[in-house]
């Protein structure tokens, strides 16, 4: 990865060789929150105010997927002059029982998709701005058995 | 809790749907002055304007229902604008019956109307890194029809549905909509052309995926007290409006989220937010999904129509192909579902499709919708779901 990389949101994901996305749980109830929350508990049981930071799974299963064939509006930053399908999987994490929505990994569409099959966190440049790259999270599909 | 008193529908009146471009309260202005007309009664008679509001036309789309009380010539009714994204119609009707049922005035006119850019719906301008529906289209390129596919999919996987059956949908109400002189598209499809038309997002799409318009829709909602000095024994009747929001932990992914709630420390509830949300009104009635004669329900894609059809008690889930199949949500089956011919023929316009459904089963139950009209139609829903949160539903009956 490029030096000259920044994420494109800052605080959401790690840009390590095993990227893990960034989110906090409450100190109270134990509820996970990506992206992170901060100030008070959504759970209506708990007034939690203190939450930790925390890295949460690499690998989930695929809750659905889909893919945008047409180039999305703005604020989208398209990467390419011509726009190039890419995929989108929502993703459930099993210990944090969330689902996350994501891009899917450069080179894979929906045919290496199917739902409830393994997917693994990597991070990946998104668009370029003023010369610096920008990173986001993806869902990378995993070879059945081969799940790290 | 017993049920709340009903309120009359005395008038109802659309501008047609389409794509011209003109001011927002243009289209208003003809909706709400059909509406007056058709409930027989003058501007100057009501005393509550309640408005859906609409965010891309600056500064008046904010202030909706003065920006319409202004253009009709101000009357000194009092005012109030409402926002819930797609729900934003109902949730003005809901304070206008709201303040009928209070004693606090006997008139009042609700009212939506919007102008759309061409293709998708955009977040408004400008940048704001707090905001999940500006970060879904930097970050992901998630636009509104990635959802709809996301949970098109799911219906794939979970119950075995089919291309056909989505593209059976639009057949379906493009058919029904055939002769609805409001409606934007006119014109009957083939399950060929669906499945021939490019793919937005798959599974879906172009001709699955409703377009954003033009249009304007409105309500004249009376006390009953009103409507029979005014001569109006028999009014369509408000019975229920359900405005609900999800509970804690809503474990589907919703427009704009990035993610669900996490259910690690509190079990999901029994109902889903969008099963929840015609239960609402079903609660409030005492009228069940059985005594339906029809139902508008908002198909943002085909797809999704059949995921309504279980959401609002129509069949359990994973039954919805073949209620379609069976011809039941058809006009002239069981329970029709979008006869006026929904979202497919009318494309959105956000503020005031949650109005126009109301239009339509009032047409329905008053054996006024020539050309679609669903014979005997005693009792009727609308039920749709905006971003962020909000569900509406609204139940009528003659």
């Amino acid at each position: 990865m490029s030096t000259n990389a920044v994420p494109a949101v800052e605080g959401w994901f790690t840009t390590d060789a095993e990227p893990h996305l960034l989110g906090t749980r409450c100190a109270s109830c134990a509820t996970v929150f990506f992206p992170r929350a901060s100030g008070f508990c959504r759970n209506p049981e708990c007034r939690g105010r203190e939450f930790d930071e925390i890295e949460l799974a690499r690998t989930g299963t695929v809750w659905s997927y889909t893919d945008a064939q047409y180039q999305p509006p703005p604020p989208y930053i398209p990467p390419a002059d011509t726009h190039q399908p890419f995929a989108l999987a929502a993703v459930e994490l099993a210990a944090e029982q969330v689902v996350i929505l994501g891009q899917v990994a450069k080179g894979y569409g929906v045919d290496d998709l199917a739902v409830g099959s393994t997917v693994e966190l990597v991070v990946e440049p998104l668009y370029e701005l003023d010369g610096v790259e920008h990173l986001i999270y993806r869902w990378k599909p995993v070879a059945s058995g081969a799940a790290s | 809790m017993t049920a709340p008193e009903a309120v009359a529908v005395l008038g109802v009146g659309m501008h047609e749907w389409g794509k011209w471009g003109r001011p927002f309260h243009e289209y208003g202005i003809d909706a709400a002055l059909a509406a007056l007309d058709d409930a027989g009664i003058g501007w100057g008679d009501v005393q509550f304007v309640a408005g859906g509001e609409t965010v891309r036309n600056g500064y008046p789309g904010y202030v909706a229902a003065s920006t319409l009380s202004q253009a009709l010539g101000w009357n000194g009714a009092r005012v109030a604008t409402c926002y819930a994204a797609c729900a934003s119609g109902v949730t003005a009707l809901d304070a206008a019956r709201s303040r009928i049922l209070a004693g606090l005035c006997d008139v009042a006119l609700v009212v939506g109307a919007d102008t759309t850019p061409k293709g998708f719906l955009a977040p408004v301008a400008g940048e704001r890194w707090d905001d999940p529906d500006w970060l879904r289209f930097r970050l992901l390129g998630a636009t509104n029809p990635t959802y709809f596919a996301l949970y098109a999919r799911r219906r794939m996987d979970l119950y075995g549905a089919t291309d056909a059956d989505f593209a059976k949908v639009k057949v379906k109400n493009a058919k029904h909509g055939l002769h609805n002189p409001n409606a934007r598209y006119r014109k009957e499809v083939t399950e060929e052309e669906v499945l021939a038309s490019p793919m937005v997002a798959d599974p879906l799409r172009l001709l699955e995926i409703c377009a954003t318009s033009d249009g304007a829709a409105a309500v004249v909602l009376t006390s009953m007290a009103y409507a029979k000095q005014h001569g109006v024994g028999a009014p369509v009747r408000v019975r229920a409006v359900s405005t609900v929001t999800p509970r804690f932990p809503n474990t589907v992914i919703e427009m704009p989220n990035f993610s669900t709630d996490s259910a690690a420390a509190l079990a999901p509830p029994d109902l889903t937010f969008r099963d929840s949300i015609a239960a609402g009104a079903y609660e409030e009635s005492g009228i069940g999904p059985d005594d339906l004669s029809l139902a508008e329900v908002y198909d943002l894609s085909t797809a999704l129509e059949l995921d309504w059809y279980e959401n609002i008690g129509l069949c359990k889930p994973g039954e919805a192909e073949r209620l379609l199949n069976d011809g039941d949500t058809t006009i002239g089956g069981r329970v029709p579902v979008n006869p006026s011919g929904g979202l497919a023929c009318f494309g959105e316009a956000v503020p005031a499709q949650a109005i126009a459904q109301v239009c339509e089963v009032t047409w329905q139950l008053r054996g006024q919708a020539a050309g679609r009209q669903v014979e005997g139609a005693k009792a009727g829903i609308t039920v749709n779901q905006g971003l962020f949160g909000h569900g509406s539903a609204v139940l009528l009956t003659s």
